[in-house]
């Protein structure tokens, strides 16, 4: 049997979608971002908004997010990306416009873009990949990572009497009246990888109603920064990270759910 | 008929504005420049043009806005004073990096830190070396009226467009609070078509992807991306202006700008009145500076004066520019106090006349 005989479109079950680019994926193996960067292009092609869409990327391990996703992208200062990202939707409201950043980004040098630009209720998506450490650095806590967690700067654990602790961006700017879609998904099981597409779809496509921000957090294993492999670093983020940041949905059409909806949704 | 007004300087910006046609301004309050914001918000200039207006919540986060509006190619302005223009330079050097074009406002206060709110020139440094970090710089203009102020809108943002690189206007206190007639030109229509060979907008099937970035890993690339930053900063050079006053018999030269140049200038008039024959040069853009001209004219002078208020910043351009040729010294008062006409003869007379 030849190989053309089994790749006939018949038999295709699955494409790799031609929006993202051919260039290698700087990533570890095991990261997060890859599916991640490959969820939002597979929507962005099923929307057909390719030509209407540009991306903000981060500093950070995503800081070349524009070299794998064939959009418009500016990349910005480190935190600034939710501001880049109002000045680009101010001044094109039509066009499809999205943040692409990591937990030190977003959540610790941008946590004054991040919360005011959810509450000025720019109409934007904001994809927030939350792995509790900086790797793009090499393994420093981040300002979520686990109360004990180990990481470079970190190294008896994080002792939260003097490093603090972690913070929920995701639950803090669903309180706020300006984002209208907040939730907390995963990518490391085919289940959770179709959730958060699912996810990801509806905050793309709630650019168009026009009612504020879209935030959907993705809880990624960083193996090479928590010092795991990829098996081990995604079984350590299911006891561990989910506990402390539940999966589901938080605000959904503007409205925050019920703690134990959520998790019955969840679960299903 | 021209439309006349008497306006604050910081006014004339702001309706400048509206009128060169910006599509967008983000700015932040900090005195002595609010009127800015405050009349764009009263002027409602979305109905006018249009042009977006926005209160950003940090003067970091207004940069930034800055730097999103200006990747889709549109004429976006913000502005500050000395404060809020040090929280812009990670922003500004971003943006330098990058190659977009947008016009900045520093309407200078007296530092350092939170200084204090009269009008100063102690920013000359930070205006025209760069200000953030990396080998860049901004082109700089100084207005020294309200017309001026005016007038280097429409100017900064052609500039702006036709280097693709930041433009400031560096002026102070002084003439942002000041009251003068100005001639408002006519509207400008905003653009509606945007250069496509370089704008964020959202990949066409014509083109490649454009990708906004002052990022690049490989050093080779980055050498050759600051070499061809110096080659257009060097392309800048055409656009040095200056103003000459007196300056034919001149004896001695004084050079200033902004609103040490309104205070020179009748410094060299009171002198004159007493024989003593003091031109005056006033640079409009501090970067590029005119150093050939000053240096022609340091050929047929005694001495020069550089009056600025400030402890000494831009006599070391000066002194560049003579190079030893004759004495090249400093006078101006700073922290926010302004000299007077009188101070800066009795300065010049104490350097340059009594032995």
């Amino acid at each position: 049997m030849e190989l053309s005989d089994i790749i006939r479109e018949e038999n295709i079950v699955y494409r790799r979608t031609p929006l993202m680019t051919d260039n290698i994926l700087s990533y570890c193996p095991g990261c997060g971002h890859g599916t991640t960067h490959r969820l939002i292009m597979e929507v962005i092609e099923e929307l057909g908004i390719q030509t209407q869409t540009v991306g903000v990327a981060p500093v950070g391990c995503s800081v070349l997010a524009y070299d794998f996703m064939d959009l418009d992208w500016l990349q910005a200062p480190h935190g600034r990306a939710p501001a880049v990202a109002t000045g680009l939707k101010r001044v094109m409201p039509d066009k499809y416009i999205f943040t692409y950043q990591g937990d030190g980004d977003l959540a610790a040098i941008g946590t004054g873009e991040t919360i005011h630009s959810c509450n000025r209720g720019e109409n934007i998506t904001i994809i927030f990949i939350n792995n509790g450490i900086y790797g793009m650095t090499g393994g420093q806590m981040a300002p979520t990572t686990l109360p004990g967690m180990v990481s470079s700067t970190s190294p008896y654990g994080r002792d939260v009497k003097t490093m603090g602790n972690p913070i929920k961006m995701t639950e803090l700017v669903a309180q706020l009246p300006g984002t209208y879609f907040v939730t907390r998904q995963a990518v490391h099981s085919p289940s959770a990888v179709r959730k958060a597409k699912k996810a990801i779809r509806k905050a793309f496509e709630n650019q168009k109603l026009n009612k504020g921000v879209s935030f959907v957090e993705i809880v990624s294993s960083c193996n090479s920064g928590w010092r795991m492999t990829p098996v081990q670093a995604n079984k350590w983020m299911e006891e561990n990270m989910f506990p402390f940041y539940p999966l589901g949905d938080i605000k959904v059409d503007g409205e925050l759910v019920k703690k134990e909806e959520s998790q019955k949704k969840q679960q299903s | 008929m021209k439309e006349l007004r008497l306006m604050k300087g910081n006014e004339a910006i702001a309706e400048a504005a509206i009128r060169a046609g910006a599509d967008a301004y983000f700015g932040y309050p900090i005195t002595p420049q609010s009127e800015i914001l405050e009349y764009l918000m009263a002027e409602k200039p979305y109905d006018r043009t249009g042009m977006v207006v926005l209160q950003a919540e940090s003067e970091l986060a207004a940069i930034n806005m800055v730097f999103g509006a200006a990747a889709a190619g549109r004429r976006a302005i913000t502005t500050s004073s000395s404060p809020g223009i040090s929280l812009f330079q990670e922003g500004i050097s971003y943006i330098a990096g990058a190659e977009l074009p947008c016009l900045i406002v520093n309407v200078v206060r007296g530092g350092p830190g939170l200084g204090t709110i009269q009008p100063s020139q102690a920013d000359y440094f930070q205006a025209t070396k760069g200000g953030g970090h990396g080998d860049y710089h901004l082109l700089v203009l100084a207005p020294a009226s309200v017309q001026e102020m005016c007038d280097f809108v429409p100017l900064g943002f052609d500039l702006a467009f036709k280097y693709r690189n930041p433009v400031l206007i560096l002026t102070d206190g002084l003439i942002g609070q000041m009251m003068e007639k100005v001639e408002l030109f006519d509207q400008i229509p905003r653009a509606t078509e945007f250069d496509q060979s370089w704008v964020a907008t959202g990949k066409t099937p014509d083109r490649q992807r454009h990708i906004i970035t002052s990022l690049d890993l490989d050093s080779a690339n980055m050498e050759k991306h600051n070499q061809d930053l110096q080659v257009k900063y060097k392309k800048m050079k055409q656009e040095i202006r200056y103003e000459k006053i007196l300056c034919e018999d001149a004896e001695y030269l004084i050079v200033a700008y902004g609103s040490s140049a309104r205070i020179s200038q009748k410094t060299v008039e009171i002198a004159r009145n007493k024989g003593i024959k003091i031109g005056m040069l006033r640079p409009i853009t501090l970067y590029p500076y005119p150093y050939e001209v000053i240096s022609k004219l340091a050929d047929h002078v005694k001495g020069i004066l550089s009056v600025e208020l400030n402890t000494g910043q831009m006599v070391e351009d000066v002194r560049l520019a003579v190079n030893g040729k004759v004495k090249v010294e400093h006078y101006g008062r700073f922290g926010g106090m302004i000299h007077s006409p009188e101070e800066v003869l009795n300065a010049f007379t104490e350097i340059f006349i009594k032995k």
